[in-house]
């Protein structure tokens, strides 16, 4: 199927064409920067008026670029949910209007379920595999047994990893977005420099916490007399950016290993961190496990992401109404295929 | 204008004041948090919300990227993050008003960034004072905040 896909559900605006679920022939995101400094999370446009103002235009852009008409298109697969409602709204009504006046199947498309399928559309994954979902918003870990099959296995009880990169940044004094900033001087920077806190690493469960870690290096920064710059800077993010990809690299691997999985996929904004993706691909390679990261563009919130799932739910007839509404809180596992339509 | 200032030794203490603060909420009310990163304002909401009855096995994440997480206890929780808005214009846009107050418990974290967003609330100003010790202010604002510090108040000393 050609499928228009719209995400709204946190800052940023994106449309995408995407052909029989595999294939991208536009993925337009309206705010978008330089697309390896998006994550970490950017300064919000969270306004909903904002979504408002950009929905039409990328939507246009989507086509154009994809070189279809509005007339090919046979379906829409939008972000219901979660996220905030106002900001789903604009895209959820917009793709009902769309669905309406062209005659075409809807279809709501979990957020979440959108980053972990995100790399079937530039290579083939075989399902089962573990996914680790890292932004500034989640870091979960699911069980991806195919397409609308997922359970949680492990999430963060405090803090998401890209908002530790982010608060931690803005503690250093290095700005927004603080992802991008850590990567880049944790490069240059000596990763045992500095013993910061690994907090659950012990735990046998799969969940994360990072909110310590934030605190710890906030009392180290307030124990220095100097500002923190030059070298120094460059150590204390490179042993920041250590205890948080070795808890996330531990945990992911520990869930690995005891659910049997042999792939994993890594996806979200903070798999574009260069230091997660060395260490993960080290140390899985090393116990035999083979990983999977989306190319950055697909890492951020982007609608092309949404067309692997929204693909394979119309075509398998799974049609949403046009009362479809937006779900600010949606768990994972309450998504995926209504009962009657389990393949 | 009523005012309690309390210390707390420990993450856990901080904790078990939220769940006291939850447990006395029996009406809609506003909750304005302020302080510092890491000063463990989400540690108290996180006490607030097993206080009013949201599941253990639910747990209760930073709001900062999402803007508002919704939980359900006796009443609704709302969690709210102010620290990625810059301008008041923006609160507008979230449809905060509702809130506050509106038909559940509204928690605002860095409300400090937005002068006088409500008319009746409890403020608390959460202050380091060591790596585990922080220092609470309570504040008082209107009926509803007054009776819910008095509740407070009378829970906390009179927990064994």
């Amino acid at each position: 199927m050609l499928l228009l896909t719209i995400e709204s559900s946190c800052d940023e605006t994106s449309a995408a064409v995407v052909r029989d679920g595999r294939q991208i022939l536009s993925n337009v995101i309206a705010s978008q920067v330089d697309v390896h400094a998006l994550y970490g999370g950017v300064v919000p446009e969270l306004a909903s008026r904002k979504h408002m103002e950009a929905v039409t235009v990328v939507i246009d852009d989507a086509l154009r670029k994809a070189g279809v008409a509005l007339g090919d298109i046979e379906g829409i697969a939008v972000t219901r949910g979660p996220g905030l409602v106002g900001a789903l709204l604009v895209g959820l009504s917009m793709a009902k209007a769309m669905a309406l006046s062209l005659g075409i199947p809807l279809v709501g498309v979990h957020h979440m379920e959108g980053h972990i399928l995100a790399p079937l559309l530039e290579q083939d994954v075989p399902f089962p595999y573990l996914a680790l979902a890292v932004s500034g918003g989640h870091t979960h870990l699911y069980r991806v047994d195919g397409i609308g099959k997922y359970r949680t296995l492990g999430r963060t009880l405090d803090d998401a990893a890209g908002e530790a990169f982010d608060k931690v940044s803005k503690l250093l004094g290095l700005g927004y977005p603080g992802g991008a900033v850590i990567d880049r001087l944790a490069a240059e920077g000596n990763p045992r420099a500095f013993d910061f806190p690994r907090p659950l690493l012990k735990k046998p469960t799969f969940d994360f916490s990072f909110s310590g870690i934030k605190t710890a290096l906030l009392y180290y920064v307030q124990s220095q007399n100097s500002p923190i710059e030059g070298a120094h800077l460059c150590d204390v993010a490179a042993s920041f950016q250590q205890a948080v990809i070795e808890v996330l690299c531990e945990k992911t691997l520990r869930a690995a290993r005891d659910t049997g999985l042999e792939r994993i996929v890594v996806a979200g904004g903070v798999a574009c961190n260069k230091g997660l993706r060395r260490l993960m691909g080290e140390r899985s390679a090393k116990e035999g496990f083979r990983v999977f990261f989306p190319s950055p563009i697909l890492c951020a919130d982007n609608a092309a992401m949404l067309g692997v799932a929204g693909d394979a739910y119309l075509t398998a007839g799974c049609v949403a109404d046009l009362d479809l509404n937006a779900r600010a809180n949606w768990p994972l596992d309450q998504a995926g295929w209504p009962q009657q339509l389990l393949p | 204008m009523v005012e309690w200032v309390i210390d707390t030794a420990s993450a856990e203490e901080t904790n078990r004041l939220g769940r006291c603060l939850g447990q006395v909420i029996k009406e809609p009310a506003v909750l304005l948090l302020t302080g510092d990163l890491g000063a463990g304002k989400t540690c108290l909401t996180q006490g607030i919300a097993r206080g009013l009855g949201v599941p253990e096995s639910e747990p209760i994440v930073s709001p900062t990227y999402t803007l508002m997480n919704l939980y359900e206890g006796r009443l609704p929780l709302y969690h709210f993050d102010l620290y990625r808005l810059a301008d008041p214009g923006e609160l507008e846009e979230l449809g905060m008003e509702e809130y506050l107050p509106g038909e559940g418990v509204a928690v605002v974290e860095w409300a400090d960034r937005f002068d006088e967003l409500c008319q009746s609330c409890l403020a608390i100003r959460i202050c380091h004072r060591g790596p585990d010790k922080r220092t609470l202010h309570f504040c008082a604002v209107g009926s509803t905040g007054k009776m819910l510090l008095q509740a407070l108040q009378s829970v906390w000393n009179q927990r064994d």
